[in-house]
């Protein structure tokens, strides 16, 4: 018999500090940028009570930092449901190729027509998203599929995508500064208008999800369990990745490709909360929003007026964490 | 007749028929024991019984109608199948895991009944679990995380419980455990027991009735005296052996002498 003295996890209690810590550095990001204004300022002009900053946090710094909060936790959360379906810890948005089929889809708009509106850009990101996504699913669909060949189709479905974008970049060298921030990922310039395509559909993928958890739960349990307790297991995982790729998708069309949130959030949180969906869905998802806002406010913050693209903060402040976590995950072993 | 059967039961994986026109019947209130050689179908036979796996021809009988044209959630409530060393997420509960039994009772977004809550506490003080309902999975024994395993079932509420080698990678008397657990439950709660079991002499000691399966078919069923015979032993697992009776129980005992090389050899 194995003897673990584990530390009793306190869930709720994480998931309480996390909002927490949100709600602060959104205040203190708020104030950071090319302007300084204090956290108190930023509070009274918040509650109406003083109008000396209004307009520049009204028009510029709240819409840009509910895009951060928005994104990072929807891109999170869409790594929390992957990881759980696919039973895979490297499963995430970039993994499976969502992130890919966006890019594709935007560089394809960015250099090919570029004189199109700006409104074109995030749907024809989201359209890529979700043609990669029904080939998945189409993949997934077969029956008997394992979780870990779907990983692999996905990694599959990516690198052709990936290919296609470098066609691109080549064939039509017009701008690719532009097409590459895109693909970094960028809070830049973003305003109410993106809150606006955004908001929507994470208001209806949320309930969604919070339906979903209990079943992602059951699904842990394994496909024969989860069919013996009466659940159809390729549907639900069908219907389980189609939420995810919607998430994601959604997100990245709004932000670019912003990469290593919806691999590393959920491994933060499932050091704070365990395994539970119930429990480690809400937490992927404050981290998520907690590391794009860092990213966001650091890129902003470090040499104004100059900005770094959210996605490269995303990258390097993650990936030493990420590596210090797995280390730290191989001597628990 | 029992409330579980197969009519003309075809099984395949892709192309491959592994169990081929198969006729049984499971008795109410007793316990069945599925046995045969590695790979000989007898898993898959349980499978497909407890409606995880589609036939490719014949049908599974629910109480007189077919498995697979049932509402999946209403079969869970009449039966539960646990499967061979299933796999819990890390930080389970053994309280959490047995609230998992009462999913196919649970609408969407309700939360649990009353109903659940005292069906929980009874499958964990059935199973002999309540004491250690807080503690997690990973901190149990063998035959103690089996035995969570089977109150998850239990709190199901069904009458049919199907069992794919329950025993397995336990040690002898974490494997007594978990089939004294299991004697318990059939002989004070009424439930019907079917399980896979590789141990013949367990398998005869602890079940009514024993279903022997050889190369896709069926090979003997009825009471362990009906089924342990000399030609048995010789053709099902190529074994010459001499049987016995418990001293104890009169049940029938195989004693192995060797392998019965010319039969193997097929």
């Amino acid at each position: 018999m194995k003897k673990t003295t584990r530390k009793q996890k306190r869930p709720l209690l994480a998931i309480l500090i996390l909002a927490v810590i949100l709600i602060v550095l959104s205040v203190i990001s708020i104030g950071i940028g090319a302007l300084y204004i204090s956290p108190d300022a930023v509070v009274t002009n918040l509650l109406g009570l003083d109008h000396s900053f209004e307009f520049i946090i009204q028009q510029y710094r709240l819409p840009r930092i509910i895009l951060a909060i928005l994104a990072g936790a929807g891109l999170a959360a869409a790594g929390a449901i992957l990881q759980g379906v696919i039973r895979n810890p490297l499963a995430s948005p970039d993994v499976v190729g969502i992130s890919k089929g966006s890019g594709l889809a935007a560089m394809a708009v960015i250099l090919i027509f570029p004189e199109s509106p700006v409104y074109v850009l995030p749907f024809s990101a989201f359209a890529g998203a979700a043609i990669i996504a029904v080939l998945l699913l189409m993949i997934a669909r077969k029956k008997s599929i394992q979780p870990s060949s779907l990983a692999l189709s996905g990694i599959a479905l990516g690198a052709v995508c990936h290919a296609g974008m470098q066609y691109m970049m080549v064939k039509f060298p017009g701008d690719v500064n532009a097409a590459l921030i895109w693909l970094t990922g960028s809070l830049w310039g973003r305003n109410w208008e993106e809150v606006k395509l955004l908001a929507p559909w994470l208001l209806i993928l949320f309930p969604i999800v919070c339906i979903l958890i209990p079943k992602l739960d059951l699904m842990s349990l394994g496909d024969e369990l989860a069919q013996g307790l009466g659940e159809n297991a390729n549907r639900l995982r069908f219907i389980l990745i189609f939420t995810a790729v919607a998430l994601a998708g959604s997100c990245v069309a709004v932000v670019g490709s912003i990469g290593f949130i919806g691999l590393l959030a959920p491994h933060i949180a499932r050091r704070l909360t365990g395994e539970k969906a119930k429990y480690l869905l809400p937490a992927s998802a404050l981290i998520g929003a907690i590391i794009l806002l860092i990213a966001d406010t650091l890129g902003r913050g470090i040499m104004p007026p100059v900005e770094i693209p959210a996605g490269i903060l995303t990258a390097v402040i993650g990936a030493p964490y990420f590596l210090y976590l797995l280390k730290f995950e191989a001597r628990k072993q | 007749m029992g409330k579980l059967a197969a009519d003309q039961l075809t099984l395949s994986y892709d192309s491959t028929v592994i169990i081929d026109g198969v006729d049984l019947k499971i008795e109410e209130g007793k316990i069945t024991a599925l046995i045969g050689a590695n790979g000989c179908g007898k898993s898959t036979i349980l499978k497909s019984l407890a409606r995880l796996m589609a036939p490719k021809s014949g049908t599974v009988l629910l109480e007189g109608k077919d498995i697979h044209r049932q509402p999946s959630k209403e079969v869970a409530k009449k039966l539960a199948i646990l499967p061979q060393s299933p796999q819990a997420p890390e930080g389970l509960t053994v309280e959490e895991l047995c609230y998992f039994g009462r999913h196919p009772h649970k609408k969407l977004l309700s939360k649990h009944t009353q109903e659940d809550h005292d069906m929980v506490e009874w499958a964990l003080e059935a199973t002999g679990m309540i004491e250690l309902k807080d503690r997690t999975l990973d901190a149990l024994s063998g035959g103690q995380r089996q035995r969570a395993w089977i109150s998850m079932a239990l709190a199901q509420g069904t009458d049919l419980l199907l069992l794919d080698e329950p025993t397995t990678y336990l040690d002898i008397s974490h494997q007594i455990e978990v089939l004294e657990l299991l004697k318990k439950l059939n002989r004070d709660h009424g439930r019907t027991v079917v399980m896979v079991l590789h141990d013949l002499n367990q398998a005869a000691q602890y079940a009514d009735y024993l279903i022997s399966v050889l190369d896709g078919k069926i090979y003997n069923a009825g009471t362990p005296e009906d089924v342990f015979t000399q030609p048995f032993f010789r053709e099902v697992f190529g074994l010459e052996c001499c049987i016995m009776r418990s001293p104890i129980d009169q049940k029938p005992m195989c004693l192995p002498t060797g392998l019965c090389p010319k039969l193997r050899a097929k």
